[in-house]
């Protein structure tokens, strides 16, 4: 098993040094000099050339990537030049608020999902079956900006339940587990729960629709266990797979969140790059998706080590 | 060759170039070793020696029946004379020229060697016709589309399949036999003149069988054709070979005229091969003791001669050395076996 | 010769003319009610998009100062109309255009350059595959969403930038299932007999590797149409795609979001047309895959 940790970690440095070089170009692909991109519009000449040194823009383009990469493993993503404060705990801070939702949207979407799932594997071709296949090809389809903008006018415009934008009372900018901020995060998570919904029931449902099928559960069945008992069998056996698509999906979403964060004003890594894309703010934009995509791979990497702990059929040594 | 000639291959028409005395194919120290190499970040694997010294010729006009069970290097040779796949050592000479020389290239020698597979279905292309199957070979070859077409019904109608209603079929509207005639067809239609049978008619049902082996022997009268008979079917074997190759755990373990070698096996491996075969003779029955358990594992392969753990005749003497293929009786009848070699020492000798 | 006669008796063979797999495929496909209907609104919303400058009833640019935000069946104004008085129907019309062609470009750019990559590393195998599809794991490293909003952040705002920052996130989804198709062809019996009669490489691929890997490579492509609308949209609702005044789905989402406390149904119009044609792609995509995956 250790052995096998080891071999994904090596076999995901690559990945992780691939994902840092397109980082680092995500600078260099913006038009016009990158120097003039990382720096204020107002900046002195004095300023720039020391920015040019530190930067080392003079120099070859490998070696650039060295350095950044040199100052990215300390730690240090550059200083954002909007708040000319380190990129570091802006994105830090903004990332702790969105895990927070797209955790809670994770698992709205989970539980929602595993019963959709579920009643539609265990009941195959009945009116639950079809109604769960097509919520889950409405969870893929649907533009989830326009979901989000459809629920705020639905609950705050017109209903005047839930507050329609921010993360609390106030424009708080953290998150906390009250009542007050619950209630600011209800309309974000039920919004974005919508994909990893459809994705997991989907998933749910060819699952439990194929351990069902296969001869063991009719021995079981044959040898006297009760319903309750099959369904546990059935769960045991569908677990390790649902979690993983669970454990992805939570990536996929704290990636992809950028524009529900819009549409909710919520304080995170998205609402973060957004306001980064439009004040030109580059390295807070390569400093945002880097994390982003680095806790893109390092979940996938624990989703798949704890697979393959979990399932005894998965060896993988 | 009477109607439909292919595209004249640019190596001339004078195609039989050593006389009727030189072997077709000949194959010497024939050497293929599977396994993962060692390289960055992986260890060296283990290492399956599917062929391992093999040698052979195949006159010309014959049919040699190779047999074997299942992984014992029989399939890995046809793909090796094929160059489907790379040999790790030893020489394939074809009428007397090396293959891949400058006397013979690669090109050359695939128009006169073509290959039937064993699974009918997976070597048909699902999205061409039968016509447009068979007309692909003359096609890379330079055939005009007219040209190429022609061939294909006159091929179609030779493997008995009438021309005008199966030319337009897809592979899945015909039945495994249909196929394999398209098969039988494809292969023709360079007018190669060796050609190698993968268990080509394995898949097939008993009755069908029957009527493919036929056309078989038909067609090697009719195009003058050499045959590589790959089997694991003795009865088979048997009846369409004129010599017999029979392959133990990547190597040959006897070699031998197909009357003779069926009659008289002189190894202990055919002996039980052909022990454990049915047989509607109750004369017939031998009291060799028949095959039992799976072959032991070409990767760590038993020192000494390698069927040693399951021969009823093994002493001491087979767990240490490995036989050769020494000759046993008329003709060229071989065996790698210590009983055939009388200074051997083989306490069943004395006996 | 025996063997003829045998063969007519013994296997008679059908009388039913031959349909090549892409024949059986369509049949199956028509007798698929949902496949049909979302291939008509698909029809539709290109025909209306296509045939916009007859069909809109006004001019998508000219807006009014005193007729903003009128209701849906306001006299003149079938569907409303903007927070610039714009006409909507006109508006949604004409920004069905921009919106296809941002959403559709680049599927098929993508479905070019991921097929070539991909057919190309799985024929050749060996480690310029290795090499390939290994680059093509870094990009997997980026949740779609994100990979496109970073470059087209990086790009800046643009048709174009949009086009090539969404071709760049499906090239390597594209480039990795048709890899995983051709390694599978590539060891198939006849391409190996292919091999064998002498053909090169280049001819085995397109007769024999092409026919049979385009069809799921193609599948797999429809099925990206409804993603790629959506982040195309997507863009342009966050600023990084169309620019105003241009119509556009997403833009004119972003633009009416002031309008969701006056005219709420107005404002939440685009957002339906995007989902209705991102629905109606998948519906139809659906019904094509199981269409092909009949086993002929």
């Amino acid at each position: 098993m250790l052995l096998y940790i080891l071999k994904r970690i090596v076999y995901v440095a690559p990945v992780a040094l691939g994902v840092s070089l397109v980082c680092f170009m995500l600078v260099h692909l913006a038009p016009g000099d990158p120097l003039t991109a990382i720096m204020p519009v107002d900046a002195t000449a004095e300023q720039q050339a020391e920015m040019r040194t530190i930067y080392g823009f003079d120099r070859p383009l490998p070696v650039q990537f060295g350095i950044w990469l040199g100052k990215v493993l300390t730690g240090d993503l550059g200083v954002s030049i909007a708040t000319g404060r380190p990129v570091l705990g802006e994105v830090a801070r903004a990332v702790k608020n969105s895990l927070i939702l797209a955790a809670v949207a994770t698992l709205i979407g989970f539980a929602l999902g595993s019963f959709f799932g579920f009643v539609a594997g265990y009941f195959r071709n009945s009116v639950m079956d079809r109604l769960a296949s097509a919520v889950s090809v409405l969870g893929v389809s649907v533009p989830h900006y326009w979901l989000g903008m459809v629920m705020v006018i639905i609950f705050s415009a017109q209903l005047n339940w839930l507050p329609p934008t921010g993360a609390g009372p106030g424009g708080s900018a953290d998150w906390r587990p009250d009542f007050e901020h619950l209630r600011y995060i209800i309309l974000p998570a039920i919004t974005m729960s919508v994909i990893p919904m459809g994705i997991i029931a989907r998933t749910v449902r060819a699952l439990v629709a194929d351990i069902l099928s296969q001869e063991f559960v009719q021995a079981l069945r044959a040898k006297g266990l009760g319903e309750w008992g099959v369904f546990k069998h059935v769960v045991t056996n569908a677990a390790p797979t649902a979690l993983a698509v669970m454990g992805l999906q939570l990536g996929y979403l704290l990636g992809g969140s950028i524009l529900i964060e819009t549409v909710f004003a919520w304080p995170g890594a998205g609402f973060l790059l957004n306001a980064a894309i439009f004040q030109r703010d580059l390295p807070l934009l390569q400093g945002t998706i880097l994390v982003l995509a680095m806790f893109f791979v390092s979940l996938n990497l624990i989703v798949d080590v704890a697979q393959t702990a979990l399932d005894p059929r998965i060896q993988r040594a | 060759m009477i109607i439909g000639e292919p595209a004249p291959p640019p190596g001339g028409p004078t195609r039989d170039r050593g006389g009727p005395g030189q072997p077709l194919l000949s194959v010497k120290g024939l050497i293929k070793h599977f396994g993962q190499k060692k390289g960055f970040l992986t260890k060296a694997g283990p290492v399956v020696r599917a062929v391992d010294g093999v040698d052979f010729d195949v006159a010309k006009g014959e049919t040699l029946g190779i047999v074997g069970e299942s992984g014992c290097g029989k399939s890995t040779t046809a793909r090796l004379v094929m160059q489907i796949i790379k040999p790790d050592a030893g020489e394939i000479l074809f009428d007397g020229e090396a293959v891949g020389s400058r006397a013979l290239e690669l090109n050359a020698f695939r128009r006169q060697v073509q290959m039937v597979f064993q699974d009918s279905y997976a070597s048909l292309n699902p999205r061409l016709t039968v016509e447009d199957t068979i007309a692909f070979g003359p096609r890379v070859h330079g055939a005009t589309r007219r040209a190429a077409a022609t061939r294909a019904h006159d091929l179609l109608h030779r493997v008995g399949l009438e021309p005008a209603r199966f030319a337009g079929r897809y592979p899945h509207e015909l039945s495994g036999g249909q196929r394999q005639r398209v098969n039988i067809a494809r292969a023709l239609a360079l007018d190669p003149r060796l050609l190698i049978l993968d268990e080509a008619v394995s898949a097939l049902d008993k009755s069908v069988e029957a009527q493919v082996l036929n056309l078989l022997l038909d067609l090697k009268d009719e195009f003058g054709l050499t045959y590589m008979f790959i089997s694991h079917d003795l009865n088979v074997v048997r009846f369409m070979s004129n010599r017999v190759m029979v392959m133990y755990l990547g190597k040959v373990a006897e070699f031998g005229p197909s009357e003779a070698l069926f009659e008289t096996p002189r190894h202990p491996y055919t002996g039980a091969l052909l022990a454990s075969m049915p047989s509607m003779d109750p004369d017939a029955r031998t009291e060799v003791a028949p095959l039992a358990g799976d072959p032991p594992n070409p990767i760590n392969p038993p020192p000494g001669c390698r069927f040693n753990p399951r021969c009823a005749k093994s002493a001491a003497l087979c767990a240490h050395e490995e036989p050769t293929l020494l000759a046993a009786g008329e003709g060229d009848h071989r065996a790698a076996c210590w009983l055939v070699d009388p200074s051997s020492g083989h306490p069943r000798l004395a006996a | 010769m025996a063997a003829i006669a045998d063969s007519v008796a013994l296997e008679p063979a059908p009388t039913k003319p031959s349909r090549g797999y892409w024949g059986s495929v369509l049949q199956r496909l028509r007798r698929d009610p949902v496949a049909m209907v979302a291939l008509g609104v698909i029809l539709l919303i290109v025909l209306a998009a296509v045939f916009a400058p007859w069909i809109a009833p006004a001019d998508p640019f000219k807006g009014s100062m005193i007729r903003r935000l009128r209701p849906i069946g306001t006299p003149g104004y079938p569907l409303g109309s903007d927070e610039l008085g714009r006409d909507m129907l006109s508006r949604l019309l004409y920004g069905g255009r921009l919106s296809l062609f941002l959403g559709v470009m680049p599927v098929i750019l993508a479905f070019g350059i991921g097929s070539t990559i991909g057919i190309v590393a799985g024929y050749l195998g060996g480690w310029i595959n290795t090499v390939t599809m290994r680059t093509i794991d870094v990009f997997f490293a980026f949740p779609s969403v994100l990979l496109a909003i970073a470059l087209s952040g990086a790009l800046g705002a643009g048709i174009l930038n949009s086009i090539v920052s969404l071709t760049v996130v499906f090239v390597p989804q594209i480039a990795r299932v048709a890899e995983s198709v051709t390694t599978q062809i590539r060891t198939r019996d006849y391409v190996e007999a292919a091999r064998i009669s002498g053909a090169g490489g280049f001819t085995i691929v397109r007769v024999h590797v092409l026919g049979n890997v385009l069809g799921p490579i193609f599948v797999y492509a429809t099925s990206l149409i409804s993603v790629s609308m959506i982040l195309a949209s997507g863009l342009s609702f966050l600023g990084l795609g169309v620019r105003p005044p241009e119509p556009e789905w997403g833009l004119m989402l972003n633009t009416l979001r002031t309008a969701i406390y006056n005219q709420p149904l107005v404002a939440a119009l685009p957002g339906a047309m995007i989902f209705l044609t991102s629905i109606s792609f998948n519906l139809f995509s659906d019904g094509l895959r199981s269409a092909m995956e009949v086993r002929q």
